[in-house]
């Protein structure tokens, strides 16, 4: 059965069409790499899949049900979570705090005025699993807004993960990183994905990344679809070589 | 207690202590019974305004609307309907929160200067139905013709016309229900989304917090609060005139909040209290007390961006 279909997705800003006429189907589990070079689309995309942007034209399935027309927060409570390509966290909070907003959220506690001590104490409970889980037990308490950046992109990837998530969608989650800091968030990533069973979208520059990580590859170039595989064939592609790859070797 | 917790409750246990031994310090320093009544009132008008703009990271310039209506509400009942103190407050708590709520859908999906205009607008919708319809509202004159009446509770009746520390202890007692309800919110699931919404809208969006509708009950319950300070504000003057709903008051509560912190629960309190002393000082000084309230102002924004209490606090930690 297919989490995700997207049929024919298109988005036009004036007359510059940014993303035109895309596909793509996600299976329960996969790990999807989308890649491409800059100004591909490729955010763009996912900013349709999320809700944050409407499509021009062009449907959205997801669980076998349309969410093409469903505001942000809706797509979120069918289980759709993401990241964004800068990150996006609560910056003069602890985060433990940052967390706990995600862990009440997703608890369906968000319009609650009050917390028992037996469910504070599941809360707290979940919050230090996804503290273990990102790495982040000994900082758990110091603002997300002082620490590095990599340490703020597992904060964002966490929260996402409070929601339990049915798919996952992470813009490029090593961009900017240095080299350690690109194998820990690829490590968590590739936890996530196979002792969690996570389906996962990911957007990714780094290649070493990409052809470490993905089940199948989408690449995008213009807005179009240039190729869509293995990594194997996707490695093996002379379009793509020829629009990316050779890009990057050069 | 932990030293930890206590360190937590020291400002709230200092603030308690001096709000409640108020009559016995105040004239000490110079103070009246009703100037400290009227700081009440006031800080509870800011510290409402301060739930919507320090928690919610949303800028209300119109809230003068809801602390008029309050005031307007409590008076006109009084006045025409129920000579009763008790149904004043509640009623005029009512029309100021069903305004609130009604007109909440309306402007929740504007951000930053255009929200804080379009509360403006409505704002002066309400000060010129109140100034023109004379023959309701006294118009220019103000609403007369009535005053707060001694509260009945069967085994005993306290004069709190004729006994401003009377007075005093009941504007206590609705300050301390109402700042206690917005603390209590703020400490729960609901209120941590707010200061999510504050933090990074875009990430409360996409945890699946539907912020339009956060937003909506923030200010609803900032409007409810504004206008029990309305209320208490008409019962406090024995008067109430279409100025309680200008645009200017809505500019003072947000005064009152940024000059005492609007990051500190307890901040807009701070502010309130200097705001009415020094216009209390100042005005039998000069006409221009305004000019010297405003200068302050900028002097505290400008070198002390967090407010007075976050120079105080800053002082603590060091
Ligand atoms: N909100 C927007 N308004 C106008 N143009 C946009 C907007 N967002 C993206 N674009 C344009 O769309 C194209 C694709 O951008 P994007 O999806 O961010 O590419 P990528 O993520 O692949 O680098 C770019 O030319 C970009 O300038
Ligand atoms: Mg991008």
């Amino acid at each position: 059965m297919t989490l995700l279909r997207v049929e024919n997705l298109s988005k036009h800003f004036g007359n510059l069409i940014a993303v035109d006429g895309v596909s793509m189907t996600v299976e329960p589990g996969e790990l999807r790499a989308v890649i491409g070079p800059n100004g591909a689309g490729k955010t763009t995309f996912f900013n349709m899949i999320s809700g944050f942007l409407t499509q021009t034209s062009g449907k959205i399935v997801f669980d076998n049900k349309d969410i093409s027309n469903l505001l942000p927060a809706r797509r979120v409570w069918r289980g759709i979570a993401r990241t964004f390509q800068i990150t996006e966290v609560f910056p003069e909070l602890s985060v433990r705090e940052n967390l706990r907003v995600a862990v009440e959220v997703a608890a369906g506690l968000r319009l609650s005025p009050w917390l028992s001590a037996a469910r504070d104490r599941g809360i707290r409970a979940r919050i230090d699993e996804l503290l273990g889980m990102g790495g982040l037990a000994a900082k758990a308490d110091r603002l997300v807004g002082e620490m590095s950046h990599g340490d703020q992109r597992a904060c964002e990837i966490m929260m996402a993960l409070a929601l339990k998530p049915r798919l996952l969608l992470l813009d490029e989650p090593t961009a900017g990183m240095g080299d350690q800091e690109t194998y820990d968030i690829t490590q968590l990533i590739r936890r996530l994905h196979r002792d969690e069973k996570l389906t996962i979208v990911l957007i990714e520059h780094d290649m070493r990344v990409v052809f470490h990580l993905a089940d199948r590859i989408l690449v995008l170039a213009e807005g179009k679809m240039l190729a869509e595989g293995t990594p194997k064939e996707i490695a093996a592609n002379e379009a793509v070589q020829a629009a990316y790859l050779g890009k990057v070797a050069a | 207690m932990g030293s930890n917790d206590l360190q937590k409750q020291a400002p709230n246990i200092v603030v308690w202590v001096l709000l409640l031994a108020l009559p016995l310090w105040l004239p000490y320093v110079g103070g009246y019974m009703e100037l400290g009544s009227r700081v009440v009132v006031l800080a509870l008008a800011a510290m409402a305004l301060n739930f919507l703009l320090g928690y919610t990271g949303v800028l209300s310039f119109g809230h003068a609307a809801y602390f008029g209506l309050g005031a307007y509400g409590a008076g006109m009942t009084i006045r025409y309907l129920v000579p009763s103190t008790g149904v004043g407050l509640l009623v005029g708590t009512l029309v100021g929160a069903v305004a609130g709520a009604i007109i909440g859908p309306m402007i929740i999906r504007l951000r930053g200067v255009y929200f804080a205009m379009v509360t403006i607008a409505f704002a002066q919708v309400f000060y010129f139905i109140a100034f023109r319809w004379n023959s309701v509202t006294g118009g220019d004159d103000g609403l007369t013709g009535w005053t707060r009446l001694p509260i009945h509770l069967g085994f005993t009746t306290i004069d709190i016309l004729h006994n401003p520390v009377a007075f005093y202890f009941l504007v206590l007692a609705v300050f301390a229900v109402a700042v206690g309800v917005m603390a209590w919110l703020l400490r729960s699931p609901f209120g941590r989304t707010l200061i999510a919404i504050r933090e990074n809208e875009r990430r409360a969006r996409f945890l699946g917090i539907p912020v339009d509708q956060h937003i909506w009950i923030s200010w609803t319950i900032s409007c409810a609060v504004v206008s029990v300070a309305g209320a208490l504000y008409a019962l406090l003057n024995n008067f109430v005139d279409p100025r309680a709903l200008y645009w200017t008051q809505s500019g003072d509560f947000v005064i009152m909040a940024v000059l005492g912190g609007m990051r500190s629960f307890w901040g807009p309190l701070i502010g309130a209290a200097i705001f009415v002393v020094l216009q209390d000082y100042l005005s039998s000084q000069t006409e221009n007390w305004m000019s010297f309230v405003g200068l302050f102002f900028v002097l505290v924004v400008m070198f002390f961006p967090r407010g007075i209490l976050g120079i105080i606090r800053r002082k603590v930690a060091s």
